[in-house]
């Protein structure tokens, strides 16, 4: 297997990185192509861009934002939020995204990931899944859809999801730790990667979801200070975390 | 030539090594060709991204990238006429690089969408990766010296012309004047720079 990732996930609004807790109460925290470089600088493994109001105000992503990290990083990035054709997903690709998280849309139409898969690859698809209480929720949190994540989670891969995004609402931006019970449940369902998100706080967190993951998205515990990301590493290798050599 | 527009983060320290080197990039409707190009352009050369045979023939490196899926991909290759224009390159010895889904197009064969006939610039064939979580999706290292690149991929090589392995799956295969690679180089920050400066060097 290849070796435990750590990605840093920049919430974009307005062009902005933005971060809440639950979803809620959205302040500002940087330029997104600023801290990308940063956070690559300082090891991270891949970077999310989540632009997380593009479903709710019905706004196409930025082509051009991409287009600026693709020619300043050379890690790779996936880009999700308002994803809701292939047409869509193909642009951002084309833009320089490396894959495409989509996430609402699938819920509604789930045929979607089956054709991302088909034009891009599997490689290419991400299925982001936010879930509170087990129960998958979409549109940025608000709606709670009746479906039961793990289920969820399985029936994207068999359409051709390449990599499961899990997010738990509950422990979104508290900083308690991710929801271990979750992610066990979703990585032992499915055969392809999953990535644990939301709740990381400190270093025993993040390892404690290496163990179960096969990335940790990481958001609260690096934003205040990209450079926190570099000590992490370090406190990571200190618990047995084999991470790679980002010099 | 070109001078690259900003200098690369996490400079290698070797991007003079590409000034001057004219490298064309294929752009056939299968490829991450943007990144692959910045990445290029990061290391001083003069890369373009081309469909055009005579630019492939003509350039000091060609790249072949690719990411998706080989059957689509080789109709691509194809109905640019790039397929032909790799095969001459390589017939004449000239320095060719393939990436990803560009390696595994090299290939005789590759049995992905229920078998699909590849360039045969390198013996052998693409299987379906058949253990751990498929994709492959991350960063491994690469033997002999274990330096980590990124890879992303669910088939892989079987091919007696691999140079290079990671955990055990073929990373880099050499036939000739073609080199093909699984990994993302141009996904693989300062250790990916320091590879495609080392390809360029002996363009």
């Amino acid at each position: 297997m290849p070796l435990p990732r750590l990605i840093p996930c920049l919430d974009v609004a307005a062009g902005r990185v933005v971060k809440g807790v639950r979803f809620q109460g959205l302040r500002e925290v940087g330029d997104p192509v600023e801290l990308g470089a940063a956070y690559s600088e300082a090891g991270a493994d891949e970077l999310v861009f989540l632009d997380v109001r593009a479903t709710l105000e019905e706004r196409s992503l930025l082509p051009e934002l991409i287009a600026r990290v693709a020619e300043e990083l050379s890690i790779p990035f996936t880009v999700g939020g308002g994803v809701r054709s292939a047409a869509d997903a193909e642009a951002l690709l084309a833009a320089g995204a490396d894959k495409v998280a989509v996430n609402s849309a699938a819920v509604e139409r789930p045929a979607l990931i089956g054709e991302l898969a088909e034009l891009l690859g599997s490689q290419a698809v991400v299925v982001a899944i936010d879930a509170a209480g087990g129960e998958v929720c979409t549109r940025a949190g608000t709606a709670p859809t009746g479906r039961d994540a793990v289920s969820w989670a399985v029936e994207a891969e068999a359409r051709g999801a390449g990599e499961i995004l899990l997010t738990s609402i509950d422990a979104d931006g508290t900083r308690a730790g991710y929801d271990l019970a979750l992610t066990g449940a979703v990585a032992s369902a499915v055969s392809v990667p999953v990535i644990a998100s939301g709740g990381a706080g400190e270093a025993r967190h993040v390892a404690e979801a290496l163990g179960i993951a096969q990335a940790a998205l990481l958001a609260s515990i690096v934003h205040e200070r990209p450079s926190r990301l570099r000590e992490l590493r370090v406190e990571l290798r200190g618990l047995g975390v084999p991470l790679r050599d980002a010099a | 030539m070109t001078v690259p527009d900003t200098a690369p983060r996490n400079d290698p320290g070797l991007h003079p090594a590409g000034v001057g080197h004219r490298v064309a990039i294929c752009d056939y409707g299968a490829g991450n060709v943007r990144s692959v190009l910045a990445a290029f352009r990061r290391l001083g050369a003069d890369a373009r991204a081309t469909r055009d045979p005579a630019d492939v023939l003509a350039a000091d490196l060609a790249v072949l990238p690719g990411v998706g899926s080989a059957r689509s991909a080789m109709a691509g290759l194809r109905a640019a006429g790039l397929d032909e224009a790799l095969s001459v390159r390589v017939a004449a010895g000239r320095p060719t690089l393939g990436i990803c889904l560009g390696l595994q197009l090299a290939l005789e064969e590759s049995e992905e969408d229920g078998g699909v006939a590849g360039l045969g610039l390198l013996p052998g064939r693409a299987r379906r990766l058949r253990e751990g979580r498929v994709p492959r999706m991350g960063w491994a290292p690469v033997e002999p010296d274990g330096e980590a690149f990124y890879f992303a991929h669910s088939y892989a090589a079987e091919t007696p012309a691999a140079v290079a392995r990671s955990e055990g799956i073929v990373a880099v295969a050499q036939a000739g004047s073609f080199l093909g690679v699984q990994f993302h180089p141009e996904k693989s920050g300062p250790a990916g720079a320091r590879f495609l400066a080392r390809c360029l060097s002996r363009a």
